[in-house]
């Protein structure tokens, strides 16, 4: 187990690098001048100079790179060229909004996903199962934006329930709670029908299999075979698409987080990518690739935990 | 069914109507922006939105934007001008006091003054205190500035949000804690959500009706009509989504407001390419264009037609669309003594509604006098760069929004790239010129020569359309700069 997880983690530090050479080369082509876009149509050529070389745009590229990366390395991300305050500060706020609603989220489509998959493979072809499968069918075809209008339109403009979007901040918990509730709805929706449909298909795969056979054949009833031993198995793809959605939810939550207007991240890289606030729009997409890393790096802990093979190396 | 559902609707409505008066009237407000501040430092950036928070409400120069557009005196109670117009001698209000305690003394001006003409200054509007020579404070309420040439422009320069009087102290933090003057003082930035103001107990002059003001950014239209529907926000006094307004007119909770802006759009044209050199082909363009069209098509309906670079709400403006009328059959005719045939231009569209929008339909319009173009969408970050950094274009639809621009024709190296000398001999006169019919006489020269050399296509001006709910008063109507100036709003009974 710990060859495997050396491994592991030196595959992720070799990713990180990669990502910051990508990430920062990407940017350095991007057309647009951040102190330009500060300074407007008006602006004199004497005035933009002087920003210019205030923010340290006039260094050489080598040189900003190797500042911003030994920078990040003791967690200091610069100041951001447009908010004029440290770019750490300015991710970790919007990091308390965005993470918890990609739990929330995650955790929600979870609940609703596990048992609906459970019961739909149970009664097979059943009524329950062509209803459920139904349901996630027209799950996955909605646009989230789409159904988080409609969630606005009936909970915030009609029944006055939540308010329309906006984030109160966590000093009160339950107001924080309630301001994230429609948009995990909106976001937990598509993801637990994809999840349902994989929970349902994987485990009737593992219905079919010899063991199961054998554990019936042993006494156990067709529930108790589904709980004790397919389901195990059939986990194996539901952490993986578990693990690319949480990825999603963090990173891709911008367009719900325009419709209920949260400060997330999403809508800082939006932000900062038009006002060319470079130093912000880098940070915001490396920490996106540690995060992606780091659920990755989980999701094959997570394998090695369920099936005992991969822990010792094998295939 | 439906009628019993609309029925406890109905009693619904009436319970909450009954108990409405009884509660205490509020003192605070929520106001939607669409984009939120960088930073709340005005005299260092150009973002529009900074002035539409802090302008008015927490910082105040010598001079200010009345709600019509005219200058109103601001920290400076009065002043004396010599008659040569070069000295200005301001007399500051007496016991004014910064947000942290500091007073207020004619140094802080000095300090503003040089600060942002400074040559490391990063003031986005530096041209606005080039003509200074000298600032001089003679005691603690006396500020003595010295031109170097007359500028009958000098107190509507001062009045902008680029020209707030900050103190030295806090200069350097106000992007963040921002300190002013004025009837409100900061509280709290949620980035990303909102900025609240609240009401500046020690204010040197009419205290604000208003307890407490809190800003809310909100980009998406969807989720601004939402947020008006929900009552989550008081007032957007620019909506996003200009298609819902009638709902929101429609609802006895709203109204609209309708009113003018400093902003021209324009079909911008470089003056110095091929064949856009040709002032013929430059006036075929503008005949081609069919204005109320783009007005109804891109913007609802919401918009002025103009001839010319200048705002129709202003005494001196000259309606010139005559001499640019809709006219395709003398388009093509101007084309063909042109000598040109098979015209095929780049036309670049910064991403606002307008220019988007619009862009779409002057195409089509181009097309119909045989002038094919090839539409490239542009960040504004890109724009900005390529269009207006490098002038690398052909045509470009944008909106100039500053108050009294058309100084940029005076220009030779702005992007469009007019700068005739006539143009600038007629600038120079007005700059020494103090009365005021003469003032609004050389102006309309100044409107006559652009538009009679059809540097651009002028189409028209921008409107202002806002919603906001029927008891909220004093808002402004009109835009004379980008700004939402709260010192007098109140909640009617």
């Amino acid at each position: 187990m710990t060859r495997f997880v050396l491994g592991r983690v030196t595959m992720m530090l070799a990713s990180l690098l990669v990502a910051s050479i990508v990430i920062f080369l990407v940017l350095e082509v991007l057309p647009g001048d951040p102190a330009a876009f500060m300074l407007g149509l008006n602006s004199s050529a004497e005035a933009l100079q002087a920003l210019r070389e205030q923010l340290g745009l006039n260094q050489p590229v080598l040189a900003r790179y190797g500042a911003w990366l030994s920078g990040m390395v003791r967690g200091d991300f610069g100041i951001s060229y447009t908010y004029r305050v440290p770019v750490a500060g300015l991710i970790a706020d919007r990091l308390w909004v965005s993470l918890p609603l990609a739990i929330y989220a995650l955790t929600l489509s979870t609940l609703i996903a596990i048992p609906v998959g459970l019961l739909a493979a149970a009664n097979r072809n059943g009524a329950v199962d062509l209803g459920a499968m139904g349901l996630a069918q027209i799950g996955i075809a909605l646009p989230n934006f789409w159904f988080a209008m409609l969630l606005v339109l009936v909970f915030s403009v009609g029944l006055r329930w939540f308010s329309s979007g906006g984030f109160p901040g966590w000093e009160d918990p339950g107001a924080a709670m309630a301001a994230l509730t429609l948009p995990a709805i909106a976001l937990a929706l598509p993801q637990a029908s994809i999840l349902a449909r994989i929970m349902r298909s994987s485990l009737i795969d593992a219905l079919e299999e010899d063991y199961v056979r054998t554990a019936r054949a042993k006494g156990l009833t067709r529930t108790q075979a589904l709980i004790r031993h397919a389901l195990r198995n059939a986990l194996i793809p539901v952490i993986t698409i578990m693990g690319l959605q949480f990825s999603f939810l963090l990173a891709g939550a911008i367009i719900i987080e325009n419709v209920f207007y949260l400060p997330g991240l999403g809508r800082l890289a939006f932000q900062a990518i038009s006002a060319r606030d470079l130093i912000v729009v880098r940070s915001v997409v490396m920490i996106l690739v540690f995060a992606v890393i780091v659920v990755t790096f989980l999701v094959d802990i997570a394998y090695a935990l369920v099936d005992p093979r991969l822990r010792q190396g094998r295939p | 069914m439906r009628h019993g559902g609309s029925l406890v609707l109905a009693s619904l409505a009436l319970v909450l109507a009954m108990t409405a008066p009884g509660a205490a009237q509020r003192t605070d407000v929520v106001v939607g922006l669409v984009l939120e501040p960088p930073h709340l430092d005005p005299t260092s950036n150009a973002a529009a939105a900074i002035d539409e928070v802090v302008y008015a409400n927490l910082f105040e120069g010598l001079t200010r934007f009345g709600a019509n557009g005219d200058i109103l005196p601001a920290l400076a109670e009065s002043w004396d001008i010599s008659p040569d117009g070069l000295t200005y001698r301001f007399t500051l209000h007496d016991g004014v006091t910064f947000h942290d305690g500091a007073a207020l003394t004619a140094a802080d001006v000095v300090f503003s003054l040089d600060r942002a003409r400074a040559g490391d200054s990063v003031n986005a509007q530096k041209f606005l205190f080039a003509d200074i020579e000298a600032v001089v404070a003679e005691d603690d309420r006396t500020v003595v500035v010295t031109l170097a040439r007359p500028n009958g422009n000098f107190l509507f320069n001062m009045a902008w949000g680029d020209a707030v009087i900050v103190a030295e102290a806090s200069a350097g933090t106000n992007a963040t804690q921002p300190i002013g003057t004025g009837p409100f003082r900061f509280e709290t930035w949620r980035q990303g959500d909102s900025v609240t103001l609240v009401r500046n107990p020690s204010y040197w002059g009419e205290p604000a009706r208003l307890e407490r003001a809190t800003f809310r950014f909100i980009s998406d239209p969807t989720a601004a009509f939402a947020a008006m529907m929900a009552e989550d926000v008081d007032t957007f006094p620019v909506f996003p989504a200009p298609e819902t307004l009638s709902i929101l007119d429609a609802d006895p909770r709203f109204e609209t407001v309708v009113g003018t802006t400093e902003g021209e759009t324009i079909l911008a044209m470089n003056n110095r390419r091929e064949p856009l050199d040709d002032i013929r082909v430059r006036e075929a363009i503008a005949h081609a264009i069919d204005r109320q069209t783009i007005i109804d098509g891109a913007m609802f309906g919401y918009g002025t037609p103009i001839g010319t670079h200048f705002a129709p709400h202003h005494p001196a403006y000259v309606d010139l669309t005559g001499l640019s009328a809709h006219d395709p059959a003398r388009a093509r005719d101007l084309l063909s003594e042109a000598g040109v045939e098979g015209l095929r231009l780049s036309l670049a569209l910064p991403p606002p509604v307008y220019a988007r929008r619009g862009g779409e339909i002057i195409a089509a319009q181009l097309r119909d006098v045989g002038i094919e173009t090839d539409i490239v969408n542009l960040e504004w970050a890109q724009w900005l760069e390529q269009v207006f950094g490098n002038a690398d274009f052909d045509l470009t639809v944008i909106s100039h929004t500053e108050p009294m621009d058309i100084e940029i024709y005076g220009r030779e190296d702005y992007y469009f790239g007019y700068g005739a000398p006539e143009f600038q001999a007629l600038w120079d006169e007005l700059n020494l010129t103090l009365d005021p019919d003469r003032r609004n006489a050389l102006l309309g020269d100044l409107q006559r020569n652009i538009s009679e050399n059809f540097v651009n296509a002028y189409i028209f001006q921008l409107a202002k359309a806002g919603v906001q709910n029927v008891d909220l008063e004093g808002m402004w109507i009109n835009a004379p700069t980008q700004a939402t100036d709260l010192t007098q709003v109140y909640w009617a009974d």
